[in-house]
C-alpha cells in the first residue's frame, strides 16, 4: 500500500512524459501536413514515409549522419584509449584530479566550446594568423564551415564521454595478469596488446557507442562548425520542422532514425549488463 | 602498472586538445580588441558589454531559473525512481518501469525535442494544459530528461550500500516511513546532490530540446546564444566564457574541497600499503 503511494505518481510521470510523447509521435508520423496552427491534420496516410523512400536526400542524410557518427566515435577512441591508459597509471591519489580535468571542459559549456572552435578556424580567426605571420600561407584557408571542423568540434565535444568506461575497465583489471604476463618475458607492447587490450574490448565498444548514438542525432555542431551541404539528419529533421514546417516528415525521421539506433542501443545494454 | 613515456604524452595531449580551446577562448576575453581571439592589449571592455546586453542577461536569469527548478523537480523525480528500482525488488511492471526510466538516456536530443513538443501541442488541444509553450514546458522537459540521470544515480548508490542498516532499523522498530527517512535518504543524499548539480548544467546546456518545446517568450542562454554564434562570434561571448569557466571551477574547488577529508583517508592507506 505504502509502495503503491510512491508508485502510482511515477508511473504517471513515466507514462505521460516518456511513453506517451513516443506514441504522439507515431501518431504524428501518420498524418498529413496542413496550413494552420498546429499544422497538420490527423489520419492514417504513409505519405511521409513515402516521401523518404522517394527522395534520396533523405537516405543521404541517414547514412551522411551515420558516418559522421561513426568518424567521431572512432576518433573518440583512438584519443580516449591512450587518455584512460595514462589515468590508471597515476598514482591512485591524482586520479581525481584527472577526472574533474576531463570533466571540467563538460560544465564550461558546450555552445562555448563550439564558439572557441569557430573563433579558431575562421578566416580571420587565430590559426589562420599564426599561419600567415609564420609565413606559410598567403591567403587564409577555409577552415570553417567544412567537414574537417565539423568532425573536429564532434570529437571536442564528445571525447569525454569516452574516457570514463576505459578508465574503469582499466582500474579494475586484475595487476596479477599483467604481473604474470610480465614474469613470463613480454615485454610492455605484448602486455599491452594480448593482455590488457583484449580485457578491455567490452569497455571500449561501449565507449564507442557511447558517443555514437548521441552523435548520430547531433544537430548543433554540423549547424554551426559544418559546410552546408553536410545535410546530416539531425539538421533535415529541423529543417523539416522549423522551416518547411511539415511536422508529419519530421515525425517520420525522428522513428526512422530510433529504428536504426535500436540495435546500437541493444548493444550497448548488453554491454552494461555484463559485469 | 607504470604507463611508458608514450602514453603519458598522448594523455597530456589529449587534455591539451581538450582545454587549449577553451583557455584561448578566456584568455582573449580580456583582450580589447573587437575581432575576438585578436589580441589587443588588456582590457575589461568586454564584461562591460555583456553586463550591458540586456537581451542576453535576461536569457541567463531565465535559464539559471529554469535550471534551478528543473533540478529540484528531477531531483524528487529520479530520486524516487532510483529508489524504487533499488529497493522495491520484483513489481508488477518493473521492466516497463526501467526502460521509461531509462528511454531519456538513450533519445537523440532532436527526437526527445520533437516527442515533446508535440505532446505539449496534444495536451494544450485535448486538456488546454499547459497553455502555450515557453519557460514551463523547457522546465518540465528537462526535468523528466534530467531525472533519467538523477534515477541512474541514486540506483547505483543505493545498489552499493547495504540493505541490512535499513533492515536493522525497522528490527528496532522504526516505521518504513522512519527508516527511509533516518537511513536511506542520508545514503541517498551524496547522489540527490550529485544528481542536481548534474540537472542543473544538463538545463542550461541544452539547446535542441529548449528550441522545440519554447515559445517566443522562452529565450533561454542557449537559445541566444545559438543565434548568436550562428552569425559568427563576439567577444562578448568570450566574456561569457570566462565567467563560466570561473564559476565551474570555483564549484569544482568547491567539491574537491568537501571530498578532501575522504581524500586523505584513501591516501593514508594507499601510503600505508
Amino acid at each position: 500500500m505504502s509502495r503503491g503511494v510512491l508508485l502510482a505518481p511515477l508511473w504517471i510521470w513515466l507514462l505521460l512524459f516518456v511513453a506517451a510523447p513516443v506514441v504522439v509521435l507515431v501518431i504524428m508520423a501518420f498524418a498529413t501536413p496542413a496550413d494552420g496552427v498546429p499544422p497538420f491534420t490527423l489520419g492514417l496516410r504513409f505519405s511521409a514515409f513515402a516521401m523518404l523512400v522517394e527522395d534520396s536526400y533523405y537516405a543521404e542524410a541517414l547514412l551522411a549522419a551515420l558516418r559522421l557518427a561513426a568518424m567521431t566515435a572512432g576518433f573518440c577512441l583512438l584519443i580516449a584509449y591512450p587518455m584512460a591508459l595514462g589515468m590508471a597509471g597515476v598514482r591512485p591519489r591524482w586520479r581525481m584530479p584527472l577526472l574533474a580535468l576531463l570533466m571540467l571542459p563538460f560544465w564550461t559549456g558546450f555552445l562555448l566550446r563550439i564558439g572557441a572552435w569557430i573563433g579558431l578556424l575562421r578566416d580571420e580567426g587565430l590559426i589562420n594568423r599564426i599561419l600567415r605571420t609564420l609565413g606559410v600561407i598567403e591567403a587564409p584557408l577555409a577552415l570553417l564551415y567544412t567537414e574537417g571542423a565539423m568532425l573536429v568540434g564532434m570529437v571536442h565535444a564528445y571525447l569525454p564521454f569516452a574516457v570514463p568506461p576505459l578508465f574503469i575497465a582499466l582500474i579494475r583489471l586484475d595487476p596479477a595478469l599483467l604481473e604474470a604476463a610480465a614474469d613470463l618475458g613480454a615485454r610492455p607492447a605484448r602486455v599491452f596488446f594480448s593482455v590488457t587490450l583484449p580485457l578491455t574490448l567490452p569497455a571500449a565498444a561501449a565507449a564507442f557507442l557511447l558517443v555514437f548514438i548521441p552523435a548520430a542525432g547531433e544537430f548543433v555542431i554540423p549547424e554551426l562548425l559544418g559546410p552546408p551541404e553536410a545535410q546530416v539528419i539531425g539538421r533535415v529533421l529541423w529543417q523539416e520542422f522549423f522551416q518547411n514546417r511539415d511536422w508529419p516528415l519530421a515525425a517520420a525521421l525522428a522513428l526512422v532514425l530510433l529504428a536504426l539506433l535500436i540495435l546500437p542501443m541493444r548493444w550497448f545494454q548488453r554491454l552494461e549488463a555484463e559485469p | 602498472m607504470k604507463p611508458g613515456g608514450f602514453v603519458r604524452g598522448a594523455m597530456w595531449a589529449g587534455f591539451l586538445f581538450l582545454w587549449l580551446p577553451i583557455l584561448l577562448l578566456v584568455g582573449f576575453a580580456f583582450s580589447a580588441d573587437r575581432i575576438p581571439f585578436q589580441w589587443g592589449g588588456f582590457s575589461l571592455r568586454w564584461f562591460g558589454a555583456l553586463a550591458a546586453n540586456e537581451k542576453l542577461l535576461a536569457a541567463a536569469w531565465l535559464s539559471l531559473r529554469i535550471a534551478a527548478a528543473s533540478a529540484c523537480l528531477a531531483v524528487v523525480l529520479g530520486g524516487g525512481i532510483g529508489f524504487v528500482l533499488a529497493r522495491f525488488g520484483p513489481f508488477r511492471g518493473r521492466a516497463a518501469f526501467g526502460a521509461l526510466a531509462g528511454a531519456p538516456l538513450v533519445l537523440p536530443e532532436v527526437v526527445m525535442g520533437l516527442c515533446l513538443l508535440l505532446l505539449f501541442v496534444a495536451l494544450e488541444g485535448l486538456l488546454g494544459w499547459p497553455a502555450g509553450r515557453g519557460a514551463f514546458t523547457i522546465l518540465l522537459a528537462h526535468a523528466g530528461f534530467a531525472a533519467a540521470y538523477v534515477a541512474v544515480l541514486v540506483q547505483a548508490r543505493l545498489a552499493e550500500a547495504d540493505r541490512s542498516l535499513e533492515e536493522a532499523a525497522m528490527d528496532l522498530g522504526a516505521t518504513p516511513f522512519v527508516a527511509f527517512r533516518s537511513v536511506t535518504l542520508p545514503l541517498m543524499a551524496p547522489a540527490l546532490l550529485a544528481g542536481w548539480l548534474l540537472a542543473f548544467t544538463l538545463s542550461l546546456d541544452d539547446v535542441v530540446i529548449a528550441s522545440f518545446v519554447s515559445g517566443p517568450a522562452g529565450t533561454t542562454l542557449p537559445i541566444a546564444l545559438f543565434s548568436m554564434l550562428r552569425l559568427g562570434l563576439t567577444p562578448e561571448v568570450n566574456a561569457l566564457a570566462a565567467l563560466v569557466v570561473a564559476a565551474a571551477g570555483a564549484m569544482l574547488g568547491l567539491g574537491l574541497w568537501l571530498l578532501r577529508p575522504k581524500r586523505r583517508h584513501d591516501s593514508a592507506k594507499a601510503g600505508g600499503a
